[in-house]
């Protein structure tokens, strides 16, 4: 693997999409859930062993050949709202285009011309990472970290929150990432050998409440 | 001492009786489960669910088989709420339900709370098959520890498959020693009640209901099939009852 | 849709003068402008003066709602299928420059859904001085400045004023009022962007945006040459 490639890949720049989306932070902050970097904490704490897991194994599992299709129908079931599953298949469209023109691939072109309105966003990043030359666990990393970093720096606009304490909050979270990531990459195996059944399926209520809350607002800030 | 946990299977068969009616060819209980047939109403037969005991305490392991035939049509309830105690076996405790409803078959699966009581330790496992022109109506309540008591460890999945396609796949770990924040902002957020309703008819197919919020904290979600699954989060196990009985009344 | 034939990718990644079928694509006209300085307006006059010699659409970029989006529905400039809103994490910036990605899905879906198209204006959500488009998603660029917003904005220049393709003075009706000197405003224009045309327009007189219009015009002959 290049560490030079998860860098680019991993980078908050990336261009993708995920500025416009606050992984459900928006919601908690308006709930008055979500206060400041404590609650910010506890809030990327839970996400990061829901969905965080979810996608990570999604990603690995990807990474590791397990076809996408099967795995975009695990990611179905595995999120019930259908304002996630919309926001979930247009980053997954928007990571394919930056992805198809930093890594060309066969295999992305391929996976585009099937899922013209996108795939789920992890699976893509999942076939991205092979396409970049990454392993299952950088892409379980990249799907976990992405899970935590987009609700925090969404929550820096949104509280006006001091933007080193919500860094402070990820950087204190890196061994939750650590373990995670192994959790996900040991399920992407069993995956490989016994079937999609064997991904997590990790959810998180408030979550899922929120993100159909969210959908109907007239007036935010972000898409999810 | 070794102590061991109890393993229990109950079994419920539904079939078309010929007559208009559900005849129930399997009603086994076991052990600790114990099945009652109540009357019936119309076509459809009734069975309760009788906690013998107020189990699964640790180490126990507890299974419900319900197979609902072609035709048939089954309600099965519960006489009171399941409490998930601590016991002397060491390790968690098991409950897996298990539930098969064949074409044009229809199963109302309305059971009590589940109550995880402070150092109980329970692992749930509900798995249902249905056939594509299968009808379900199926409530899970979970119920965070009894009043003013911490929970014990709770972990449920709920996977509903129809024609053999997965649509629904999750799973919901609470209580000490589950992943960390699953009392934070974005998991239960300090709710001690949890629960959700999954209502699958073929009709959906045609015309599925469109997603909305139910008050602040429940929405409904129409899935990938012709199912909908509402999630409830509620200060306790009332409240949220009100919640689920007003969304499936919601349905028609 | 012959998505096969031409090209091996099923999609454009980006600024791909043809569609994946072969044809051209749509002429992409970027607007971009601080808040209030009459964007919206400007869309929504450029739509109702091509509307009927042309196939066009608009993709908004919202910073919070989809109120442009919904403003341009009202007016019923278009039919609604032809007006699209992006939303940018209050960010309207990035959406238009840094990650062009939800922009770019939300032109090609306008032109798949109601194409062919000849003109997609995409109107950025108001920001500051320095927020221009990306090459990458728009072919020309428009950026929007009023009279009311202080004579010295020309002076000042940044990015959007200096490089913009055309810079629109607005609200010159207003100029009396808010004691703002509109030749001072050309004469530093000038001086901050060489031959770059200027145009000086005021909606509520008789030219409106007839200047505007006839650039626009101008860029879609030299696109489709």
């Amino acid at each position: 693997m290049s560490r030079g490639a998860l860098l680019v890949l991993a980078d908050g720049r990336f261009p993708a999409g995920g500025h416009a989306h606050s992984g459900g932070a928006e919601a908690a902050v308006k709930a008055g859930r979500v206060t400041g970097a404590a609650s910010l904490g506890d809030f990327c704490r839970g996400r990061l062993y829901t969905a965080g897991l979810v996608s990570a194994s999604l990603a690995a599992a990807a990474v590791l050949g397990v076809d996408p299709v099967e795995l975009d129908a695990a990611a179905d079931a595995r999120t019930p709202s259908p304002a996630l599953r919309v926001a979930g298949r247009k980053l997954g469209r928007q990571l394919m285009r930056a992805a198809r023109a930093t890594w060309p691939s066969g295999e992305l072109d391929a996976l585009a011309r099937e899922f013209p309105k996108g795939a789920h966003q992890p699976v893509v990043l999942g076939l991205v990472a092979r396409a970049a030359g990454l392993g299952a666990e950088d892409a379980a990393y990249c799907a976990a970290y992405e899970s935590v970093s987009g609700p925090a720096s969404a929550t820096v606009r949104l509280l006006s929150l001091d933007p080193f304490d919500a860094t402070a909050v990820l950087a204190r979270l890196a061994p939750e990432l650590d373990l995670v990531a192994d959790r996900a990459v040991e399920a992407a195996r069993r995956v490989v050998e016994l079937g999609v059944d064997e991904l997590p399926c990790a959810s998180a209520p408030l979550l899922e409440i929120g993100a159909e809350a969210h959908a109907g607002w007239a007036v935010r800030l972000f898409a999810s | 001492m070794i102590a061991t946990g109890v393993r229990a299977t109950a079994r419920i068969v539904a079939r078309e009786d010929g007559r208009g009616g559900t005849a129930l060819p399997v009603l086994e209980g076991d052990g600790p489960l114990a099945l009652r047939r109540t009357r019936a109403t119309g076509s459809e037969a009734r069975v309760m669910l009788v906690g013998a005991m107020s189990g699964p305490l640790g180490g126990d392991h507890f299974a419900v088989e319900a197979d609902v035939e072609s035709g048939a049509r089954l309600r099965v309830g519960s006489a009171a709420a399941t409490i998930a105690l601590p016991g002397q076996a060491k390790g968690e405790s098991r409950y897996d339900v298990r539930i098969d409803v064949a074409d044009g078959g229809e199963l109302h699966w309305l059971p009590e709370q589940l109550i995880s009581v402070c150092g109980s330790d329970l692992r749930v496992t509900t798995r249902i098959d249905l056939a594509g022109s299968a009808r379900l109506v199926l409530r899970e309540e979970q119920v965070l520890g009894r009043v003013g008591e911490e929970p014990g460890r709770l972990t449920s999945r709920l996977t509903l498959r129809i024609a053999g396609r997965t649509v629904l796949d999750q799973e919901l770990a609470c209580g000490p020693g589950a992943p960390g924040g699953w009392d934070g902002p974005a998991v239960l957020a300090g709710h001690r009640a949890v629960g959700q309703l999954v209502v699958v008819r073929p009709e959906f197919t045609r015309e599925p209901p469109a997603a909305r919020m139910l008050g602040e904290c429940a929405a409904l979600a129409p899935l990938g099939g012709p199912a909908v699954l509402v999630t409830a989060v509620a200060a306790d196990g009332l409240r949220l009852r009100r919640v689920l009985d007003e969304a499936l009344a919601s349905l028609g | 849709m012959h998505l096969d034939h031409t090209h091996d990718g099923p999609a454009a990644v980006s600024a791909d003068a043809h569609r994946p079928d072969g044809t051209h694509r749509a002429l992409r006209i970027g607007l971009g402008g601080p808040v209030g300085s009459g964007k919206t307006a400007t869309v929504a006059a450029l739509c109702r003066a091509l509307r009927d010699e042309l196939s066009l659409a608009v993709v908004t970029n919202d910073i919070y709602t989809r109120e442009d989006a919904e403003f341009l529905l009202r007016e019923a400039v278009l039919p609604p299928e032809r007006i699209s809103a992006v939303e940018t994490g209050a960010c309207p910036h990035t959406a238009i420059r840094d990650d062009i990605s939800a922009n770019l899905e939300a032109v090609e879906d306008l032109e798949d859904e109601v194409g062919p198209l000849d003109l997609i204006l995409v109107e950025s959500g108001g920001d500051n001085l320095t927020a221009t488009f990306s090459k990458g998603l728009v072919d020309a660029q428009i950026f929007v400045i009023d009279v009311a917003g202080g004579d010295d904005i020309p002076r000042k220049g940044g990015p959007g004023v200096t490089t913009a393709d055309l810079l629109v003075v607005n609200k010159t009706d207003l100029a009396p009022y808010v004691g703002s000197d509109l030749g001072r405003m050309a004469a530093d224009a000038k001086a901050q962007r060489a031959e770059l045309p200027v145009v000086f327009q005021s909606l509520r007189t008789e030219a409106g945006v007839g200047d505007v219009a006839r650039w626009v015009r101008q860029q879609l002959a030299a696109w489709v040459a």
